[in-house]
């Protein structure tokens, strides 16, 4: 080790050894645990004030954004998604399956014939940016309500095509989860149009969660499949999201 | 040498932690305000939208990072501090040393941000209610006569020529401490407004709260430039302490015994 000399670099060791000694104590596991308790609280906090069905705030048109950032995976790296894409996935289907009574398969067409919701609404990125859109889709609830979920469901869990972690492994597949008061508020849709066009690949073509009143990375992308379970014990890191696994608070309300 | 009894113990209680959880929200905050650093004006802002300010960086050649701000319009060379942080040429709007975690973690620095942020809000309510019970918030309440320019205006100079109050004028707050501490207190107020107009969850509970001061995007603004003014409070306020009697301040802010300067 080189030993400082000047007072600046002195008094720069000792910033760095602080800072250090911050970082040390910020991911301790006692910590950890502490800042996990602070989540269920701004939690419970919030569901007390919001309730179970106060509405996001809607937008006019004039409001939508001209610029609205694709984030995270912006296409999914496999040649049949690719190919059913350009063909404007007639082959794609999305599953319902888990705690529910009747097992759902459903086509592009199919959710387009289910009676459909249309909002404009504001998309609030983690980073801390901000985009309005138009979005378009059949209700979810309505979706859980025609597989009706068996009383142990608690969550629903949307498993993606991507692949955000661009690893091999389960936990590289992006996946999202909501509980059930957001899974059947009014605004939670499955989109399948952004401002009245076909939603776009890199927003998650053909379906894309909106569940509004939380942050962005709730939003699930390209969406295969819906699965209505207890307990995120068997998902990937347990955590019940891909971002959540990596230290992000599953309640994204704030 | 006599001491006095000078601040009450709730005063002293909330100042220390609440000292400790602003410098916490304070460099969690410049974290999370590097995961987007720009600040927009309205109910949505993106990158490629105007901005009011923007931290960034740009290739300077021969493999060096320029740190470029831009503020309203006008572009600073900030290499080395904001943009580029100096000893490894990172690309990063506010450097390590003022953020925590030091290295980019926006998933921890928000669970900090917001675990501290409960501290903070507790605290404020509890010494605004104690203060108002105990009176402490009157005596921090100028008085007419006070507010006259003229009586300002002497403090100011005054407090330029260094000449502090001595003896029993010292056991009680002049207008410019009056103003800064109610300032600062009403600053803390429009951070926490400001930080729950952010939340998607709060927006939907209170939609007008956004919409008051002109959408979710002004108040990240003002969530910032509130935090630029508690800053500078602090700034003045650490110098105030130093050039006032360090010791006697100090030891006024832990035990509540001052010694009234002849």
């Amino acid at each position: 080790m080189t030993v400082p000399t000047s007072r600046r670099a002195l008094l720069g060791l000792g910033a760095a050894t602080l800072v250090a000694g911050c970082d040390r104590l910020a991911t301790a596991p006692a910590t950890v645990d502490l800042l996990g308790h602070t989540e269920k609280l701004t939690k419970a906090a919030q569901r007390l004030l919001i309730g179970r069905t106060a509405l996001a705030a809607e937008f006019d048109r004039a409001d939508i954004s001209r610029n609205f950032r694709a984030n995270g995976s912006i296409n999914v790296d496999d040649i049949d998604y690719q190919a059913d894409a350009a063909r404007g996935f007639p082959d794609w289907r999305l599953e319902v399956t888990g705690l529910v009574k009747t097992p759902l398969s459903l086509s592009l067409a199919d959710l387009r014939a289910l009676p459909q919701r249309a909002q404009i609404t504001r998309h609030d990125c983690v980073e801390g940016w901000s985009a309005i859109a138009e979005w378009q889709g059949p209700q979810l609830g309505a979706l859980l309500a025609r597989a009706g979920l068996l009383p142990n469901a608690r969550y629903a869990v949307f498993h993606c095509a991507d692949n955000l972690g661009g690893g091999l492994s389960e936990g590289d597949r992006y996946y999202e989860s909501i509980d059930l008061i957001d899974a059947f508020h009014p605004q939670t849709i499955l989109a399948h149009r952004m401002n009245g066009a076909p939603l776009g690949i890199p927003h998650g073509a053909p379906l894309r969660l909106r569940v509004e009143r939380q942050l962005g990375y709730k939003q699930a992308k390209y969406i295969l499949r819906i699965d209505l379970v207890d307990s995120f014990a068997a998902l990937a890191g347990g955590k019940g999201g891909f971002w959540e696994d990596r230290g992000y608070e599953w309640y994204a309300g704030i | 040498m006599t001491l006095i009894k000078r601040h009450r113990l709730p005063t002293r209680l909330w100042h220390w932690v609440n000292a400790l959880a602003v410098i916490l929200l304070i460099m969690t905050g410049l974290q999370i305000f590097n995961a987007h650093p720009m600040l927009h004006w309205g109910k949505a802002g993106n990158y490629g939208d105007p901005s009011l300010l923007l931290i960034g960086s740009a290739d300077a050649g021969n493999g060096r990072l320029q740190g470029i701000t831009q503020v309203l319009g006008h572009q600073f060379d900030t290499t080395g501090v904001l943009g580029v942080s100096a000893p490894g040429q990172t690309a990063i709007a506010f450097p390590a040393w003022a953020t925590l975690p030091g290295p980019r973690n926006l998933a921890l620095a928000r669970q900090i941000h917001f675990f501290t942020a409960w501290i903070f809000v507790a605290g404020l309510i509890a010494f605004l209610a104690l203060s108002l019970a105990n009176r402490h918030l009157r005596e921090l309440t100028p008085a007419r006569a006070e507010l006259a320019p003229r009586h300002i205006w002497h403090d100011i100079v005054q407090h330029a020529r260094l000449r502090f109050p001595r003896g029993e004028d010292a056991a009680r707050y002049h207008i410019l401490q009056k103003l800064a501490y109610l300032g600062v207190i009403l600053l803390l107020l429009l951070m926490i407004y400001t930080g729950l107009c952010m939340s998607p969850g709060m927006n939907a509970a209170a939609p007008w709260m956004p919409a008051l001061v002109g959408g979710r995007q002004s108040a990240r603004t003002l969530h910032f430039l509130a935090m630029t003014g508690i800053v500078a409070f602090i700034l003045v306020h650490l110098a105030m302490v130093l050039l006032s009697g360090p010791f006697n301040q100090m030891r006024g802010m832990i035990t509540g015994r001052f010694r009234l300067p002849q």
